[in-house]
């Protein structure tokens, strides 16, 4: 299917609420027009080039015992055994016994494995996306200390390769590859937002400079839905004194690439943002308010790059927290109760739990953790692609009741987070249960707080 | 020969021979991979290699969070692994049997305390498999591997509990065909998921150097 078709026959849904594409007909997407067994033989081929020590440790390991799937919000919530995490990976871990494990001939030999089909990758698709958002819970649970999160991201490539992603994900990560961003924030819509915001609420926002020491990078969903963070981010580095800027040509941390599975187009867009901060000098990158934004350039982008960043790379959380801890960033005390959720990506898989924490108590409010919290909270139901799927919608709500009643349950005033990919899925579950709570930036609490001077 | 001088000579070699070199096989054929460097500048500054150690001996048990959820599955494990090592490394005729085949030998417990130690850990084991039986997300992730190791493990148990009651045939009958079943374990060992008592060290110490490194909750 060519990008015109797709968005011809899926356009993008820019003005609702959230974006995405209008629900795809086809239980099982599948993209181009390959044979079903060389699909199967690329998704296999694909699997198997990523196969390194770590993914073989974790194949070999598993003992069937099942707890994975108590951690697992798509269980918890529906007791279908079909969402047990390490289930979701059971056509992969049967191709690596069948092709790379240390007895693959003796599974051959006798017959032991058989091939995999086309209809177990169809099958597969929605238990690999729609009911993973790689949120890592599971691999904290796991007896064996298997990451079964990162065997999902791995197993995403070969799906991709095959022609076997769901459409809109596969449509926003072509259109992030094609345009530069998954949601229309071209660099010429960026420019005029931010001439726009700049004006509007009369604060310097300095773009394509030369030399500067920070580089600021946005997420399309800021970018498009919320645009606020973008002066509230150059706020606080006026307010700072330092010395940044945003590039034109790399500035969208959103990786769509990473999560859709196109480990190239994972590439191409980290290198975009990382060749800007060489280009420009930057000492610091600072990542926004977006969960897996932080994974990929955190804790992967090095490893794209081939060699450790010339710079250092922090959350915009991680920057808010140092700079209040040190005392050089200075906030008003909000006599508010506040509840904060752990963006995955950032809490549990980033290591930047505390951040978040310490920021608020720079602000003072009252923090009412929910249960469980910290490296242990639940996911919002979001991340790893999942918002973008449409067909996916009556399940990500159904896990979405567990976040309700954590909040809930807290009885804070104040719902906040460090992840606008979380923010657009509270925005979205609120609208579709009707609930109360609204989710706020963590950046734009600080921001809206500042003592100047 | 007769039935329990083979299970103790070339039974017992053999099935060694296979346990050895399986493991071995098995081992270096995952440790042997390619291993991507790590370029990302790490958050912590535990070495890796603590975190990894550290992950070792803290996935023995589930974190509080996920106690309640998990209680039964845990404790059923801890019963019969625990059960396992006090009959398998404090028997006495075990003892006297690793000794002849290494060197090294302990003191033991008292046979009593080891027949019902026997009991109890077969009587966890039963309500493993019944778990395995019964449970959506075990009964769906159950393969032959499973099902098969569950008899190698259990065979033992009962024909060591027979042995020792002399119950069903002769003592020597009896004695062969425990011997004979542990030998059935060693051989399936490399083979399937009983590996786990080596690989756990493996895959526990990757996750945790790799969660360290980020300075996460490993």
């Amino acid at each position: 299917m060519s990008p015109a078709d797709i968005n011809t026959e899926h356009p993008l849904e820019t003005k609702g609420p959230r974006f995405g594409i209008k629900k795809p007909k086809a239980r099982y997407d599948k993209q181009g027009e390959i044979p079903d067994s060389e699909r199967v033989e690329i998704a296999m081929r694909s699997f198997v080039r990523d196969f390194g020590a770590h993914v073989a440790t974790y194949m070999e390991s598993c003992i069937h015992c099942g707890m994975c799937a108590e951690a697992c919000h798509y269980y918890v919530q529906t007791g279908d055994p079909r969402y047990t995490p390490i289930w979701k990976l059971e056509p992969f871990k049967q191709a690596y016994k069948r092709e790379m494990s240390p007895f693959a001939f003796f599974y051959r030999m006798l017959g032991l494995k058989h091939k995999v089909t086309v209809e177990e990758l169809e099958e597969w698709q929605e238990l690999i996306y729609d009911s993973c958002t790689m949120c890592g819970r599971c691999t904290l649970i796991c007896p064996m200390g298997i990451d079964i999160a990162a065997l999902v991201s791995q197993a995403r490539h070969g799906m991709f390769q095959a022609g076997l992603v769901p459409h809109e994900l596969w449509a926003v990560a072509e259109r992030a590859e094609r345009e530069g961003s998954p949601l229309g924030a071209t660099p010429k819509v960026f420019k005029d937002r931010i001439e726009w915001l700049a004006d509007d609420h009369e604060v310097e926002i300095p773009v394509d400079k030369e030399k500067a020491d920070v580089l600021i990078s946005m997420s399309s969903i800021e970018i498009m839905k919320y645009p606020e963070s973008i002066v509230a981010t150059a706020k606080v580095l006026n307010a700072l004194g330092e010395n940044w800027t945003i590039r034109l040509d790399g500035y969208e941390a959103t990786n769509f690439g990473l999560l859709s599975g196109n480990a190239q187009w994972q590439k191409d867009m980290s290198m975009k943002i990382v060749n800007a901060a060489v280009k420009c000098g930057a000492k610091l990158l600072i990542l926004p308010e977006c969960g897996h934004a932080y994974g990929a350039l955190r804790w992967q982008g090095a490893n794209l790059y081939g060699q450790p960043l010339p710079f250092k790379v922090m959350h915009i959380s991680e920057y808010l927290a140092e700079n209040l801890n040190s005392g050089k960033l200075k906030v008003k005390k909000v006599a508010s109760s506040v509840t904060f959720h752990d963006p995955c990506q950032i809490s549990r898989r980033g290591g930047a739990t505390q951040a978040g924490r310490d920021v608020l108590k720079a602000l003072g409010v009252e923090l009412r953790e929910m249960k469980p919290t910290g490296d242990l909270n639940w996911c919002c139901g979001g991340g790893g692609g999942v918002v973008t799927i449409h067909r996916a919608d009556d399940l990500r709500y159904k896990v979405f009741e567990i976040k309700m009643k954590q909040v809930n349950d807290t009885g804070a005033e104040i719902l906040a987070m460090s992840c606008s990919n979380c923010r657009q899925t509270f925005d979205d579950g609120q609208a579709h249960f009707k609930w109360d709570k609204t989710a706020n930036s963590l950046l734009e609490m600080v921001a809206d707080n500042l003592v100047e001077g | 020969m007769t039935l329990l001088d083979f299970a103790r000579g070339p039974a017992l070699q053999w099935s060694l021979v296979v346990l050895v070199l399986g493991v071995a096989w098995r081992l270096l054929g995952i440790l042997l991979l390619k291993r991507k460097p790590d370029y990302s500048e790490p958050r912590s500054h535990t070495s890796p290699a603590m975190g990894a150690v550290r992950t070792v001996f803290t996935r023995m048990w589930p974190r509080k969070e996920f106690q309640a959820r998990t209680a039964y599955g845990s404790a059923l494990g801890y019963v019969f692994h625990f059960g396992l090592a006090i009959v398998v490394f404090l028997f006495v005729p075990h003892i006297l049997f690793i000794r002849d085949l290494t060197g090294l030998s302990w003191g033991g417990l008292p046979s009593g305390v080891i027949y019902a130690t026997g009991v109890v850990t077969l009587i966890a084991l039963i309500a493993a498999l019944i778990r395995r039986f019964t449970h959506p997300v075990l009964r769906l992730l159950s393969n032959f591997d499973d099902y098969f190791s569950w008899i190698v493990t259990t065979a033992p148990v009962v024909s060591g509990l027979m042995a020792v009651a002399h119950l069903g045939a002769r003592y020597e009958t009896l004695l062969a065909l425990h011997i004979l079943s542990v030998e059935l374990l060693f051989v399936w060992f490399p083979f399937g998921k009983l590996m786990h008592a080596i690989l756990f060290a493996v895959s526990r110490g990757t996750t945790g150097a790799l969660l360290t490194r980020k300075g996460a909750a490993t």
